[in-house]
């Protein structure tokens, strides 16, 4: 297989760079393993901050949120959840939905709340860190 | 095996999943898949929490009243351990993708290890967080 016109003149990085069938799965596959990393401490320090705030009052959260570090922190964890959720999301569509429009219409409308969920809840957290 | 037509309509599909007893590396993985979709799934109620959070002190109270109720503790208890579980079983992921302990002895040890783990950290969170 490897002999099959092959002249010898082209790598063999250049002679599979856009064919595989993966095309850019490579980088996407990278950047969800990245994205997962990313999440190990961050789930952590969500949960030891979730046991703190387990009773908390209204007034108690809000204190918790008006400090820039947690703020921050929870910004970032929110949006690697929700990246990693939808890609998560999809790989199991991608191995269980087999027709192509329904597994389109899933991965769309997964991504779609996604972006929504994450716009909402970055916002409430904007809002309480910015004094409401 | 007389009855050709039939055999040709259904083949037996190998591993056929209503006969085989899935080895405990398979029930792990996919155990792993469905707390994923559970945390997915879970991030409504995050969501919901934090957008309540922002919108002022009586609809955070109402928050906290549902999930501190029966139900919403045991959906909260059940989220714990989907989220021990994911956390775990994915750094074993990771540790996997970097190319290290990819044989069925590792992965069997390892399955083990993060079922028992996942129950341990559990436990340990639903003691923080009553105990603090």
């Amino acid at each position: 297989m490897a002999s099959t016109s092959d002249n010898g003149f082209r790598t063999r990085l250049g002679r599979v760079r856009g064919l595989g069938s993966a095309k850019s799965g490579g980088a996407h596959w990278l950047a969800y393993r990245m994205v997962a990393a990313l999440l190990t401490p961050l789930t952590v320090w969500f949960l030891v901050s979730v046991v703190r705030l387990a009773k908390a009052e209204h007034a108690d959260a809000i204190a918790w949120l008006h400090q820039p570090v947690h703020a921050v922190l929870l910004l970032v964890t929110l949006i690697a959840t929700f990246h990693h959720a939808a890609y998560g999301m999809r790989e199991v569509y991608e191995d269980y939905i087999h027709g192509k429009l329904a597994r389109l219409v899933a991965i769309g409308l997964t991504n779609g709340a996604a972006i929504l969920l994450a716009a909402a809840s970055v916002f409430a957290v904007l809002k309480i860190a910015f004094g409401a | 095996m007389s009855e050709t037509s039939v055999a040709k309509k259904a083949r037996p599909l190998s591993p056929h999943l209503q006969v085989y007893r899935l080895p405990l590396p398979a029930v792990s993985s996919i155990t792993h898949r469905f707390t994923g979709i559970a945390l997915a799934v879970g991030t409504l109620v995050l969501t919901w929490w934090l957008v309540a959070a922002a919108s002022g002190p009586d609809d955070f109270d109402t928050a906290q009243r549902v999930l501190g109720s029966p139900i919403g503790l045991l959906c909260l208890l059940g989220w714990t351990w989907a989220f021990g579980y994911h956390l775990l079983k994915g750094i074993q992921h990771l540790i996997w993708d970097a190319g290290v302990g990819v044989n069925t002895a590792s992965a069997q040890r390892n399955s083990a290890l993060v079922f028992g783990a996942s129950f341990v950290l559990t436990a340990i969170v639903w003691i923080a967080a009553f105990a603090l």
